[in-house]
C-alpha cells in the first residue's frame, strides 16, 4: 500500500524538475499529432500521399504564419500585463493604408515601410494613453479597435484595394529552398520573439513588469516606458502581419484580420501565457497558433462546416486552461510539501 | 461579584490556540477569554497576532490547534459566514464596505432581507434607520452611498452591519485609528449602551488610555502567546502592561557594533512633507551609519520610506544623495539608493520566477552586453550572494515562492548588494520572519554598515529600533517627536513616545 501511494509522487517529483513550459509545450505537440491522426483516419486517401501531406503541412503554416506574427506580439503585451484588442485593426490600417494608390506609387518598398510605420505608430498611442493617460488596456485598445477600422474604412471608401505592386504579391508564392517565404517569416519572427523575450534585458524587463509592476518600479524599472515600447511592439507585429495578409489576398480592405484580437489572444493563452501577465512562452504561442490553425485544416479536409470548428475552437480554449491550472495547482502544491 | 457567577457569564473561551503559517507561528497558544458585556481589551505590539487572532474569531482563518467555546460549545466557524450566523461580528481596521453602495445595503450584505429572491429595499432601509438610531446617528441617510461619508460615518455603518446580524460578540481592530477626538468619545458611548445590553466586545487599540476609558480587562499578547490574561483594565500600573508587551520569550541578539566616527551625511531630507501623511521631516544618514525610524503603522514611516526613495512625489521639501536631488526611482537607484519594502510580496518579488532573477532585478541591465542578459554571470553572482547572505536554501533556480519569509527578505537585501548600492531604505526589514533568520539579517544590516553604506530603517518593533541603530527618530502621526542617539533611549520611552497619550501624556512632545 505504502508503496503503491508513494510511487506516483516520486514520479510527478522528477517532472517538476523538467522545465514547466516544457511539459506544456510537449502537450501541445501532443494535440497537434492527434488532430494530425484524426486527419488521416477521417481522410486515409489524402493522408496516403505523401506529397499532399507535405503540401498540406505547408498549407497549414501559411494560414498560421500571419496570425502567429502578431501573436508573438500579442504574447509580450500579455506577459506584460496588459492585453491589446486593436490588434485586427492595426492590420486593417496598416493593409488600407500601405494600398492606396499614393502609396502604391513608391514601389515595394514604400508599401512596406508605410505598413510598419502605421503598426509602430497605432502601437505607442495605444501604449501612451495607457502608460501616461491611465486608461486600462482594455479600454484603450478596444477604442483604438473602433478608431482604427473606421478610419481604414474611410481611407479605402469601404473598397477592396487591389495590390497591383509583383513583389508585394509575390510574398505570398515565392518558395526559398521549397519552404514558403510566408513560413519563413513566421519562423523568423518566432525567432527574434524567442530570443527577445528570453535572452535580452527587454525581455526580463516584459516579465518584471508584468508579473509584478509595483516590484519592478522599485527596483529602478521605468514601467511606463516599457508598457508603451510593448504596444510599439504589438503594433510593429501587425504591420508585419499587414504586408504578409495583403500579398495572400492581393488586396486589402477595411474589414480585413476580423477578429484576429481574440485568435491571437486565445492562441497566446493556450499557450501558457497568463492573462494577468507575467508568465508566457513564445514557443506555447506559436503551438497555440498552429493547433487551431490545424483545426480549420482538419474541418476543410473533411468539407465541415465553420460553424462546427468554432465550436471545437471554443472548446479547446476553456480544456487547454482548466488542464493549466490543474497543474500549475498540483506543481505549487508539491513545492510547499 | 464570585468566582461562580463571573464563570457562567463566560461567552468566548480560548484555550491553547495555534495557528501557523508557513515559515511563521502566527498564535502560539493563546489563552483568552471573554465574558458577557464586557469590552475585553487586546493588547500587543506589531506582529503580535492580534490580527491573525480576530481573523481565527471571525472565520477567515482556521486555528490548527487548541480549543475555542463559544457561548458554551465547541467553535470552529468554517467560514467568515459561519462566524457571523453564530453572532460574531468583526469590525476591521480597513473597513470593509462596497463603497459603491448605500449604508442600507452595506448593513445588510450577504444577509439583505428578500422575498422570492426579490430584494426588499424598504424593509432594509428601515431596519437600518432603527439601528442607526440606536447608535446614536439617526442623521446618516440609510439611502446615501457609503462613498460619499466621512470615515466615522463608514465606522458607525460597520458597526450597524454587526448589529445587522443580533452579534452577541463584536470584534473591534483599532476602530479609533481613524476617528477624531470628539468621534471616538461617541464611539465610547455606543460601546457602552451594547456591553449594557450584554453584547460582549473584543476592543484592539495602541492608545492605553483609552483602554483605560473604555475596558474592563485586558490581555496582552507577545509573540503570538499570552503573557498576561484578564488584567483589570483601570488599575493594572502602565508599567506593567509595557513590560508584558514587551517581556521578551525570545532574547533580540544584536551584534556588538563598533563605535562609527562623525561623517559627512550622505543623506539629506530637509523638509519633506506630503499632506495626510507625513509633515515637515528632515534627517540625515551618514555613510555607516544605522538610522532607525520607530513608529506605529500608520504614522507615516512607511510613506516617508517611500518619497526619499523617489516612489512617491513630495509636496514640499528636497532629498539629496551626495548633493544630487533624487526626483525619481530612476535617480534614486542610478546614484546607489536601494529599499527593501514593506509588503514583500506584493512589492519587492516575481514570486514564480526563481531566486536569481529577483536577486538581479535590480542591476540585471549591468550584467547585460548590448542588450543581451548574461544568464550565467547572473547566476553565478546571485550564487555569491546568496552564499554571503547564508540564504536557505542555497539553490538560487527555485522559484522564491517557495522560500521562507526570512529568506525571501534575505534576497530583496541582497538585490541591492549586487549593484553599487550605498544607502539603503529598510522598511520592517523582519516582518514575517523567523527568530533564526532575524539574526542573520541583522548581521547583513551591521556589515553592510561597517562596509561604509548607510542604512535608514523602519520597524515597528521598538527594540529591533533599539538594538540595530546608532540614532533613533520616533514618529508620530506623521510628524517626527523625537530624536535621539539610540543609547540614550530604552524601550519604555520609546514605546510611550509611539503611543499616543499614555506614560508621558500631557508632555510635550
Amino acid at each position: 500500500m505504502i508503496t503503491e501511494t508513494a510511487l506516483p509522487e516520486v514520479r510527478e517529483r522528477k517532472r517538476v524538475r523538467l522545465d514547466e513550459g516544457v511539459v506544456r509545450n510537449l502537450g501541445l505537440v501532443g494535440v497537434l499529432a492527434i488532430l494530425m491522426i484524426i486527419g488521416a483516419v477521417t481522410r486515409p486517401e489524402l493522408y496516403g500521399d505523401a506529397t499532399w501531406v507535405k503540401n498540406n503541412i505547408f498549407t497549414i503554416l501559411q494560414q498560421a504564419s500571419a496570425i502567429g506574427v502578431v501573436t508573438v506580439g500579442m504574447t509580450f503585451v500579455l506577459i506584460g500585463g496588459g492585453v491589446d484588442l486593436s490588434v485586427g485593426a492595426i492590420i486593417a490600417l496598416a493593409g488600407v493604408w500601405s494600398t492606396t494608390l499614393a502609396t502604391q506609387s513608391y514601389g515595394p518598398l514604400g508599401m512596406v515601410f508605410t505598413a510598419l510605420v502605421v503598426g509602430v505608430v497605432v502601437g505607442l498611442i495605444n501604449g501612451v494613453l495607457i502608460s501616461y493617460g491611465k486608461l486600462v488596456p482594455f479600454i484603450a485598445t478596444l477604442a483604438m479597435l473602433v478608431a482604427a477600422r473606421g478610419l481604414a474604412a474611410q481611407i479605402s471608401g469601404k473598397q477592396t484595394q487591389i495590390s497591383a505592386d509583383a513583389t508585394i504579391n509575390g510574398i505570398a508564392t515565392t518558395k526559398i529552398l521549397g519552404i514558403p517565404l510566408l513560413v519563413l517569416i513566421l519562423a523568423a519572427v518566432v525567432v527574434a520573439g524567442w530570443v527577445l523575450l528570453n535572452r535580452t534585458t527587454f525581455g526580463r524587463r516584459t516579465v518584471a513588469v508584468g508579473g509584478n509592476p509595483e516590484a519592478a518600479r522599485l527596483a529602478g524599472i521605468n514601467v511606463k516606458r516599457h508598457t508603451v515600447l510593448l504596444y510599439a511592439l504589438s503594433g510593429l507585429c501587425c504591420g508585419i502581419g499587414a504586408i504578409m495578409l495583403t500579398s495572400q489576398a492581393t488586396s486589402a480592405q477595411a474589414a480585413m484580420a476580423n477578429l484576429y484580437e481574440l485568435d491571437a489572444i486565445a492562441a497566446a493563452i493556450i499557450g501558457g501565457t497568463l492573462l494577468s501577465g507575467g508568465r508566457g512562452t513564445i514557443v506555447g504561442a506559436l503551438f497555440g497558433v498552429l493547433v487551431f490553425s490545424t483545426i480549420t485544416n482538419l474541418f476543410a479536409i473533411n468539407n465541415l462546416s465553420t460553424e462546427a470548428q468554432n465550436m471545437v475552437k471554443g472548446g479547446i480554449i476553456v480544456a487547454a486552461v482548466l488542464i493549466q491550472q490543474f497543474r500549475y495547482r498540483s506543481i505549487t502544491q508539491l513545492f510547499k510539501r | 461579584m464570585s468566582e461562580l457567577a463571573s464563570e457562567t457569564e463566560v461567552v468566548l473561551r480560548l484555550t491553547d490556540v495555534v495557528k501557523t503559517f508557513p515559515g511563521v507561528r502566527a498564535l502560539d497558544g493563546v489563552q483568552l477569554e471573554v465574558r458577557a458585556g464586557e469590552v475585553h481589551c487586546l493588547l500587543g505590539q506589531n506582529g503580535a497576532g492580534k490580527s491573525t487572532l480576530i481573523k481565527v474569531l471571525a472565520g477567515v482563518h482556521q486555528a490548527d490547534a487548541g480549543e475555542i467555546t463559544w457561548c458554551g460549545e465547541p467553535f470552529a466557524p468554517a467560514s467568515p459566514q459561519a462566524a457571523m450566523r453564530s453572532g460574531i461580528a468583526t469590525i476591521y481596521q480597513e473597513l470593509d464596505l462596497v463603497d459603491d453602495l448605500s449604508v442600507a445595503e452595506n448593513a445588510f450584505l450577504g444577509h439583505e432581507p428578500s422575498r422570492f429572491g426579490i430584494t426588499r429595499r424598504r424593509a432594509a432601509a428601515n431596519r437600518t434607520a432603527s439601528i442607526l438610531a440606536r447608535l446614536g446617528h439617526p442623521e446618516i441617510p440609510a439611502r446615501r452611498l457609503v462613498r460619499q461619508l466621512p470615515a466615522a460615518g463608514k465606522q458607525i455603518v460597520s458597526m450597524a452591519r454587526a448589529l445587522s446580524h443580533d452579534a452577541k460578540l463584536i470584534v473591534m481592530d483599532e476602530p479609533s485609528a481613524v476617528l477624531a477626538h470628539d468621534e471616538v468619545e461617541n464611539l465610547f458611548r455606543i460601546i457602552r449602551e451594547l456591553t449594557a445590553n450584554g453584547i460582549a466586545v473584543i476592543y484592539i487599540s495602541h492608545r492605553l488610555a483609552e483602554l483605560r476609558e473604555i475596558g474592563d480587562r485586558i490581555t496582552v499578547l507577545k509573540d503570538g502567546r499570552t503573557t498576561a490574561a484578564n488584567l483589570p483594565a483601570r488599575t493594572t500600573p502602565t508599567r506593567e502592561l509595557v513590560s508584558r508587551m514587551t517581556g521578551r520569550t525570545i532574547e533580540y541578539v544584536f551584534p556588538p557594533r563598533a563605535e562609527k566616527p562623525a561623517a559627512e551625511p550622505i543623506l539629506v531630507v530637509d523638509g519633506l512633507s506630503r499632506e495626510g501623511e507625513f509633515t515637515d521631516a528632515s534627517l540625515t544618514v551618514a555613510p555607516g551609519e544605522i538610522v532607525g525610524i520607530a513608529g506605529l503603522v500608520g504614522s507615516g514611516r512607511s510613506e516617508l520610506l517611500e518619497t526619499i526613495f523617489g516612489a512617491r512625489k513630495a509636496d514640499t521639501g528636497t532629498v539629496t544623495l551626495d548633493g544630487r536631488r533624487i526626483t525619481g526611482v530612476g535617480a534614486a537607484v542610478a546614484s546607489g539608493m536601494g529599499m527593501a519594502p514593506e509588503e514583500r510580496k506584493s512589492q519587492a518579488l516575481l514570486l514564480d520566477e526563481p531566486v536569481y532573477k529577483n536577486m538581479t532585478l535590480a542591476s540585471f541591465s549591468g550584467f547585460a552586453r548590448a542588450g543581451f542578459t548574461d544568464l550565467r554571470n547572473e547566476r553565478a553572482a546571485a550564487t555569491r550572494t546568496a552564499d554571503t547572505l547564508e540564504l536557505r536554501p542555497r539553490d538560487v533556480d527555485r522559484p522564491i515562492r517557495t522560500l521562507s519569509g526570512g529568506n525571501q527578505q534575505k534576497v530583496v537585501v541582497g538585490r541591492w548588494l549586487l549593484g553599487d548600492v550605498r544607502l539603503l531604505l529598510l522598511d520592517e526589514p523582519t516582518r514575517g520572519v523567523d527568530v533564526g533568520a532575524r539574526a542573520e539579517l541583522y548581521q547583513v544590516i551591521h556589515d553592510l554598515a561597517a562596509g561604509g553604506v548607510g542604512v535608514l530603517l523602519v520597524s515597528s518593533e521598538v527594540p529591533e529600533v533599539l538594538g540595530l541603530a546608532d540614532r533613533v527618530l520616533v514618529m508620530r502621526e506623521g510628524r517626527v517627536v523625537h530624536q535621539a542617539p539610540a543609547g540614550e533611549l530604552d524601550e519604555d520611552t520609546v514605546l510611550d513616545l509611539v503611543m499616543a497619550g499614555s506614560l508621558l501624556e500631557g508632555n510635550p512632545a
